[in-house]
């Protein structure tokens, strides 16, 4: 099942398919961990909902949903639950 | 898919000359700054903020034998240029740089707490084949967290001599020493194609794992902190709370403070006096020059306290959050969250803002922040919002112990700086700056205590260059405005003020500024100020210094008889929306590398402020 990354909630995790943004932007993504075959988790939202913080590679980076909706993900199970808290 | 890399560089290898100039590299927030300051002992901005030196550095670290220059580079995440920062380290590695010998021998700082990812920006550096050192920063926090690593067999596989330290702590830094002075090219060693983030990125994770890398436990600390600053409901509360604060501390602790300057100033001016012949050395001395330099100095310790605040929420990662937060505000007006921290150091001064903007990758957005930077009140607008909010508005408690009126008054004119400032974009966005929006990607660093040793440098270079200013220009200013009143002489005797240069001048100007509320005196501070903008209130000390009938009184009492309540709140306009600053246009020139920009911000801004202080001295004298 492919889901947006903008889909996921906090404490869910995912593997990433596909940046379906332009060059540029794929290239600024890329340097902060968000490539194919990375392994991604919603960790929470900013206070008005948006952007929302994705943990990899344990660091935290920020997105706006617009971006985060255009990476297309496939969700890894249990994992949800294991690092929730 | 891999390449070998070869020692190209065998004369560099085998004839072992003494390194004279060595770069210091690594991701944003890995630490460069800390131990940059750790090695040379220089002040030089620290923040835990992604992005914080964003021009490049020298500092000189003494050898036992010999000295070594040292420049600290902006953080990047590749040698694959995208931003204005990762230009200037890419050229600088490349001795492209005017001014910057090539660097003979590299300092790779990586944070050890996130090598997997840092560990990727090695590759590159690697494969450039100057002598490298690669340290492990933050090593005591990956003990701490329960993480561990095997620096040899690190060093074996990336082919470079690998240590772990702590900049904050200043442990394990002799290794730094070792290795200038005698410094070898890399060993052979098999590295990614280093142009291809992805490749880089699977290469570092296979390295940290053969190392037996093992990841710190994820930062509790940072994960509670951030459920309260990042909850939907506190977080804007705390926001509010901690700005609130920022504010109340400034007047509540900085003014006595200045107070307490200001008795002593005035104490060691009248002890000074017996000592000086009466006449014309003593005027010059005493209402010329001591009155014009201790009417700024008296702001030190307000400009010091708001400072220290500023750097303890860079320091201690707050700043991020509050970018975050600010985000959705700013997507409101075409900018991102990322112009929010150039201009929430505005609060600080335009100079550094300005340059800061270099982080922002689109081009237009970084020029739009650049315009609108130097509307946020800059602490050089504190001198002149003090001294007539203390003169003109009454203390009282609005909310309690938490907030006063005049700590209110004060924030109000924050809020004002910011609107304009926003208000601003939004016409550039929405005009000739439209551009189509940049993806908005922030790294959260985790939480750190601020270190004594870092906020207290800053704090001392912050003072230094505040008094070294009153040392110099506002000196300057002082003598060259006291000098005019005392022109011209008649039979060897200064005029009476109303019959000096200065008053002539100033009667010149008065029509063009007597609907703003404003008397001639005032005029000519407004002529000084275009220099620096706490020149006003040095200009005014030594005018007011110089006319008898004020002369025995504070500045403040001065002010409150020959200006009206409209006019000062007038002048407060003026001075929240005008663009009195040399350095901030001589460093949009630099940035923007025209004249344009810096002339239409300066005809831009003075014109609001006029338009302002009209509109509220008009409206407020209907009402009286």
């Amino acid at each position: 099942m492919r889901v947006r990354l903008s889909e996921l909630k906090p404490g869910e995790a995912a593997v990433i398919e596909d940046v379906a943004l332009p060059e540029g932007e794929r290239q600024l993504l890329m340097r902060f961990g968000f490539f194919d075959g990375a392994e991604v988790r919603c960790s929470r939202r900013a206070p008005l909902g948006d952007p929302v913080i994705y943990s990899l590679d344990g660091s935290e980076v920020a997105l706006r949903t617009e971006t985060a909706c255009r990476i297309f993900a496939s969700p890894i199970d249990g994992k949800a639950c294991e690092q929730k808290g | 898919m891999n390449q070998l890399l070869q020692t190209v560089r065998s004369s560099a290898a085998g004839s072992q000359q003494p390194i004279r100039t060595v770069a210091l590299i690594g991701p944003p927030n890995s630490g460069k700054t800390t131990l940059f300051n750790r090695l040379t002992n220089l002040r030089q901005k620290v923040g835990n903020y992604p992005g914080i030196t964003v021009e490049q550095h020298t500092g000189v670290m003494a050898l036992p034998n010999r000295e070594i220059s040292i420049v600290d580079l902006p953080g990047v995440y590749s040698l694959n240029p995208c931003s204005e920062d990762e230009r200037v380290a890419v050229s600088v590695l490349n001795g492209k740089m005017d001014g910057i010998p090539r660097p003979e021998a590299i300092l790779l700082v990586l944070d050890a707490t996130n090598l997997t990812r840092h560990l990727s920006l090695a590759a590159p550096v690697i494969a450039l084949g100057l002598p490298t050192l690669a340290l492990l920063n933050m090593g005591d926090l990956l003990a701490k967290r329960g993480g561990a690593i095997d620096a040899v067999k690190l060093a074996g596989d990336l082919g470079i001599p690998v240590a772990i330290v702590s900049a904050t702590m200043g442990t394990g830094l002799d290794a730094v020493g070792r290795f200038l002075q005698q410094a070898n090219s890399p060993s052979p060693t098999t590295l990614p194609i280093v142009q291809d983030v992805r490749d880089c990125r699977k290469w570092a994770a296979r390295v940290a794992h053969k190392s037996d890398y093992r990841p710190p436990l994820p930062p509790a600390w940072t994960r509670r902190f951030d459920d309260i600053f990042l909850h939907r409901f506190w977080g804007p509360i705390v926001f509010m709370i901690v700005v609130g604060a920022v504010f109340q501390t400034v007047f509540g602790l900085g003014q006595p403070l200045s107070n307490a300057l200001q008795d002593l100033l005035t104490a060691m001016g009248q002890k000074a006096a017996p000592f000086i012949a009466n006449g014309f050395l003593r005027s010059l001395l005493l209402d010329g020059i001591w009155k014009g330099v201790s009417s700024v100095l008296v702001f030190l310790p307000q400009i010091l306290v708001l400072f220290l605040f500023i750097g303890l929420l860079e320091d201690s990662g707050y700043l991020a959050r509050a970018a975050l937060i600010a985000d959705r505000t700013m997507s409101l007006v075409g900018l991102n969250g990322k112009a929010f921290i150039p201009l929430l150091s505005a609060y600080a001064c335009a100079v550094p803002a300005i340059m800061a903007s270099r982080t922002i990758e689109n081009k237009r957005d970084r020029l739009a922040t650049i315009l609108i930077a130097p509307f946020m009140t800059c602490s050089a607008r504190l001198p002149i919002y003090t001294l007539l909010i203390a003169a003109f508005i009454p203390e009282h408690p609005v909310v309690g112990i938490f907030l006063g009126s005049r700590a209110l008054a004060m924030l109000l004119l924050y809020v004002l700086g910011f609107a304009a400032a926003i208000g601003t974009a939004k016409i550039l966005k929405s005009s000739v700056l439209k551009s189509t929006p940049a993806p908005f990607v922030l790294e959260l660093p985790e939480y750190r205590w601020p270190t004594f040793r870092t906020v207290g440098l800053r704090l001392m270079d912050r003072g230094r260059v505040f008094v070294q200013q009153a040392g110099t220009v506002i000196l300057v200013v002082s003598l060259l405005v006291w000098g005019l009143t005392n022109l011209p002489l008649h039979h060897g005797h200064p005029p009476a003020l109303e019959d000096s240069v200065v008053a002539h001048l100033g009667h010149f100007i008065e029509p063009a500024i007597r609907p703003l509320g404003f008397n001639w005196k005032i005029g000519v501070g407004l002529l000084t100020s275009v220099v620096a903008r706490e020149v006003i209130v040095g200009t005014l000390g030594t005018l007011y210094g110089r006319d008898p009938q004020t002369q025995s009184v504070s500045l403040q009492a001065a002010l409150q008889h020959d200006l009206t309540f409209s006019g000062a709140m007038a002048l407060l306009m003026f001075f929240a929306f005008a663009m009195q600053c040399t350095s901030t246009l001589a460093v949009v020139r630099r940035e923007t590398n025209s004249w344009k920009w810096p002339i239409i911000q300066f005809i831009y801004m003075t014109g609001i402020a006029f338009l302002a202080a009209y509109m509220v001295n008009q409206t407020m004298a209907l009402l009286h």
